[in-house]
């Protein structure tokens, strides 16, 4: 059934790329460029090549993260090289960098031991287009891009959690899932802003990132209600899923082919 | 308003009398980190110790683990509350602020898991924090590193046991905070090193974070989560139907 289900997602996006260009802008993700979904064939590299029952759905998920840290791994290898990086921060950027690589290593592992063939790395553009022509230049650019793409990852990896669920794979992938957050509230607080998500505000982030960040029903039960907390701390103390399609959608304008 | 529910949580948390034990009269500093990895053969092997309150049992299955997470929050509130009702010396207003933030949060876990646990909700447990000496920072922030950080692997260790859907974007959409909080107070104590995410716990290879069960111990954590808990707890718990 999850099988079917993640197939289906996938195969809208592959057929139905119009639509699902169209339901981005909707959505607010308009970066500013017009046509920039056009070039994005992530989710021809998400493909399925496998339907053995069973294990397509955690291959696809586990492609689908792996395409998120060649993302990340490409970003902060590059953010490196550019020499942008003040000294005063080298330690923590290499170690996240560190981690990305390592993540992408795991999830090919992972992936292969599954049945599955990890998908290709793709071509990044991390201006998106020229969103963000200074990425490399100006750190607090690569910063702002940084913080997207962290606070992404973990919310891309908690949507993703229940179609692991009950199998070992889920455990890996909750242990990238809480590195990205720590990745996410060091990144977060080297530039001036709480570690942890307050509501939906952006500090130049795209606001598709914290779509639904405001959020303060958890299990159905409205979290205000039963507690003293201000909704304020309701909302910042619980972290919110990102649907695959949500996640193709923003990181989308980071890859060209 | 805020304050005084405030001041109603420190009344109910702390109105009882701590019951300091034996084991737990360590110096300030090193009652904090040293605590965590050290104390629980005191505990365990000291059957001759009166029992003044019954153990409470998790349970099993989806509740059992909400329960065990409930436990947990309800430690790290009560830690949090204790925290904020009298700040260390010297602490900068940066500080002040993540410590008034995740008390925050984990009192709105807490409430949480009371709230969507109702009936089967285990009791509200009773702490004793006598070992940590609340006015030493390094102490404070040493506790609150080894809490966050066994938070982190708690859930992320619960997390293939949890058979509903549901329960485990609960439980996902708890941890990454847990993590922001890690990573935070790593930062405070070492800043802008590798320690918020250090090598000590996410693995230099493979980057991934430490998950662990309830009851598992390993040559890194020699005392599992269940007995770090209850070196805090007077009303101690056990996990008996976890792994």
């Amino acid at each position: 059934m999850k099988a079917i289900k993640i197939i289906e997602t996938l195969n809208s996006e592959v057929n139905d790329k119009a639509f699902s260009r169209r339901e981005a802008f909707n959505k607010g993700i308009n970066l500013g460029l017009k046509g920039i979904f056009a070039a994005v064939p992530l989710a021809m590299l998400l493909k399925p090549t496998k339907t053995y029952a069973g294990t397509t759905s955690a291959v696809d998920v586990l492609n689908f993260a792996l395409t998120l840290e060649y993302l990340e791994s490409s970003f902060y290898t590059m953010g490196i090289s550019s020499g942008i990086v003040p000294g005063s921060d080298m330690a923590v950027i290499a170690q996240i960098s560190k981690h990305e690589t390592s993540h992408v290593a795991t999830l090919k592992a992972a992936i292969s031991a599954a049945g599955g063939t990890p998908v290709m790395e793709p071509a990044f553009d991390f201006t998106a287009g020229g969103t963000f022509p200074d990425v490399f230049t100006n750190y607090a650019t690569f910063l702002t891009l940084a913080n997207a793409f962290e606070d992404t990852g973990v919310r891309a990896y908690k949507g993703q959690a229940p179609n692991l669920l009950g199998t070992d794979l889920l455990t890996a992938a909750l242990d990238i899932h809480s590195v990205e957050a720590r990745h996410a509230s060091e990144i977060r607080r080297l530039r001036g802003q709480k570690g942890w998500i307050s509501g939906n505000m952006t500090a130049g982030v795209p606001a598709a990132v914290y779509a639904g960040e405001d959020n303060v029903t958890q299990g159905g039960v409205d979290v205000t209600t039963v507690t003293t907390v201000s909704p304020a701390y309701v909302m910042e103390c619980f972290d919110e899923p990102l649907t695959m399609d949500q996640v193709l959608a923003i990181a989308g304008p980071f890859i060209k082919s | 308003m805020k304050s005084e529910n405030l001041q109603d949580r420190l009344q109910k948390i702390f109105a009882a009398p701590l019951k300091r034990k034996s084991f737990l009269k360590y110096t300030a500093v090193s009652g904090s980190v040293m605590m965590l990895g050290l104390e629980a053969c005191h505990k365990d092997n000291n059957p001759g110790e009166p029992t003044t309150n019954p153990i409470t049992d998790v349970g099993s299955g989806d509740a059992g683990i909400l329960n065990f997470a409930y436990a947990l929050e309800q430690l790290e509130a009560a830690f949090y509350i204790k925290v904020n009702s009298s700040f260390y010396t010297n602490i900068s207003s940066d500080e002040q602020q993540i410590l008034t933030d995740i008390m925050n949060h984990e009192v709105a876990h807490r409430d949480f898991f009371k709230a969507a646990l109702g009936s089967s909700a285990i009791k509200t447990l009773t702490f004793d924090f006598s070992s940590i000496d609340f006015t030493s920072r390094a102490a404070v922030l040493g506790t609150a590193k080894a809490l966050e950080d066994t938070g982190v692997s708690a859930y992320n260790g619960a997390g293939k046991y949890i058979q509903s859907a549901d329960y485990l974007t609960l439980a996902g959409k708890i941890v990454s905070v847990e993590a922001r909080h890690a990573a935070a107070i790593r930062d405070l104590l070492m800043p802008k090193t590798s320690s918020f995410a250090g090598d000590d716990v996410v693995d230099a290879t493979s980057g991934l974070d430490y998950s662990r069960t309830p009851n598992g111990t390993d040559s890194t954590h020699p005392m599992s989560i269940v007995a770090t808990a209850n070196t805090f707890l007077t009303t101690k718990i056990s996990a008996t139907k976890l792994p």
